[in-house]
């Protein structure tokens, strides 16, 4: 077992927001999904206050080493979330983190208001990578931005609120400590790089119908080691790593460079099951190196030297 | 709905073989649930999955099993479009495909004293192949472009075919042929979008049922990435969960 800002996990990879549909799963697999669920932990697709139906198609775009989406947070809204897809969720065996958007501090806060209510609810994930309608600026992307916003979240709940960072800014350490000076327990980190893809019938025209996406998979996995590094080396609070994790190997890595927990995302795409096996694969190295399964590279009395 | 175990798996490549245009593989699933007519599963080669145009492809892809033989063998059609399509069709028997399914909604029966008609267009024959053999055939209508792609009607008992430049059969569209067959039936129909779009508007116009199996890009076929959305009567739904198979009363046209 590992803690989590207090949650106990049984290993280290959880899954990454907007990548793995459980209900969705149960459908196509049936209660086997249950019976070995990839995730020490599942976190929710992106839920706001009012629903959204997303981009227009085509929203998705191969590479030769990942992919761009442009999804467009498609979800039930609030209301929708609670009736329908919160009880299905409860039923899952591992604890539930619930990703919540707003275009104002005010809507995150009902958010987390409303789901911190919720005994489902283990923890809540902040996306910030949205503009506050008010500021024009997005919420993660800028560190008084982030401060103002846990400054407006922090008192609507005691449960752990992690922020999931944006790469597509400045210097996400610096959004970090400011996350981590306002309140936040965790963070987590890499969200998708924006990136884009011409149309390749009709020139100048972007392929994608949102415009622009998000890139993921093993093309951003270098990109997620040196920002989790830095980010480590700012905050005390835990970090969870993502970005292009394919395997044991590339957990371990992410947990070397001072994340806590592991996210898979576009690799569950691939191999439905890729959560459990790597962290299977993760406990084969740890066992031959010599390691607890999971355990962080540092210890608490470097953490303590940081920031 | 046959249900997929859960995770993809490592199996074996039996045979390739060339009809015309196409390349029907052979994979070997003796322990895999059968498929239901119109399902799918997402394949991707076992090695060598990478490195072809633009260094792609990464992803797997989504086929409709085309055939299930009795020791388990799944067959599927695939013709060599882009680089996902182009590895597939390079493989030999010995090698593995990963596989995940089956999955997705398929056909259902036709109603109440309906007679099914089926209607293919070009690789768009696949999952009309499993529909005819568990129906124990049926009226069997397949366009394509010209005489090489023609032969894969071989792959259906007693398919009537039109070809878009005549070289074989009928010349003109597939949906020419349909006209004449609309009484008392209940249309399956999978192919390019003009040519659903044109079944879709035509049973729409004469009251005749159609069940539509679309295609649509996805990234993981099992309702994870919300990339495979079509727009529908009820907004976006997703393909590989709620269909491939949907109701052509449920959509405004096939865009």
């Amino acid at each position: 077992m590992i803690s989590f800002c207090g949650i106990e996990l049984t290993h280290p990879i959880v899954n990454a927001s907007g990548t793995f549909d459980a209900i969705a799963a149960r459908r196509a697999f049936g209660d086997a999904l249950l019976a070995d669920f990839p995730f020490a932990a599942f976190v929710s697709k992106t839920v706001t206050l009012a629903p959204r139906e997303g981009n227009p198609p085509p929203r998705l775009w191969e590479l030769g080493a990942g992919m761009i989406n442009s999804i467009g947070l498609p979800n039930k809204g609030l209301a929708g979330y609670l009736e329908h897809d919160l009880p299905q969720l409860a039923a899952l065996p591992v604890p539930l983190i619930v990703n919540v958007m707003g275009s104002s501090a005010e809507d995150v806060a009902t958010l987390v208001e409303a789901f911190g209510a919720r005994d489902e609810v283990a923890a809540l994930e902040l996306n910030v990578s949205c503009p506050n309608v008010k500021t024009g600026l997005m919420m993660g992307a800028v560190p008084a931005e982030t401060a103002a916003l846990l400054d407006a979240v922090r008192p609507h709940t005691a449960k752990p609120i992690v922020v999931k960072l944006t790469p597509n800014c400045t210097s996400p350490a610096d959004v970090a400590a400011a996350a981590e000076g306002h309140g936040a327990d965790a963070v987590s980190l890499i969200n998708t790089l924006r990136g884009m893809a011409m149309h390749p019938r009709r020139p100048g025209e972007p392929w994608l119908g949102g415009g622009t996406g998000g890139v993921s998979g093993p093309a951003v996995r270098a990109v997620a080691l040196a920002q989790v590094r830095e980010v480590r080396a700012r905050v005390r609070v835990p970090v969870v790593g993502m970005g292009g994790v394919q395997s044991g190997r590339h957990a371990r890595d992410l947990l070397d460079a001072g994340a806590d927990l592991v996210a898979v995302g576009t690799e569950s795409f691939r191999d439905p099951r890729a959560g459990a096996r790597i962290a299977a694969e993760l406990q084969e190295i740890d066992g031959k190196s010599g390691m607890i399964a999971g355990a962080p590279a540092r210890d608490a009395s470097r953490v303590r030297t940081r920031g | 709905m046959s249900l997929a175990p859960f995770g993809r798996r490592r199996l074996r490549v039996t045979g390739r073989r060339a009809i015309g245009a196409y390349d029907v593989l052979s994979v070997a699933d003796p322990d895999g649930p059968a498929p239901d007519a119109g399902q799918f599963a997402m394949l991707a080669a076992a090695d060598g999955w990478g490195g072809l145009e633009d260094e792609r492809p990464f992803l797997p892809r989504a086929f409709s099993v085309a055939r299930r033989h009795p020791d388990g063998t799944l067959d599927f059609v695939l013709e060599d479009v882009g680089p996902g399509t182009e590895r597939l069709c390079a493989l030999a028997p010995g090698e593995d495909v990963w596989l995940v399914g089956p999955l997705g909604r398929g056909f259902a029966p036709p109603g109440e004293g309906r007679r099914p008609v089926l209607v293919g267009g070009g690789v768009g024959i696949a999952p009309l192949m499993i529909w005819s053999d568990l129906l124990g055939g049926a009226t069997t209508l397949l366009g394509f472009r010209d005489a090489a792609h023609a032969e894969g009607a071989a792959l259906l008992p007693a398919a009537r075919v039109a070809t878009d430049d005549g070289s074989a059969g009928h010349h003109g569209l597939v949906t020419e042929l349909l006209g004449a067959e609309l009484a008392g039936a209940e249309v399956y129909a999978c192919g390019p979008p003009p040519m659903l779009e044109a079944v879709r508007a035509l049973c729409a116009e004469h009251d005749v049922p159609a069940q539509l199996a679309l295609e649509s890009g996805m990234a993981c076929g099992f309702g994870a990435c919300f990339g495979c959305v079509v727009p529908t009567r009820e907004g976006y739904v997703r393909l590989c969960v709620d269909g491939p198979v949907l109701d052509a009363a449920a959509l405004e046209e096939v865009a």
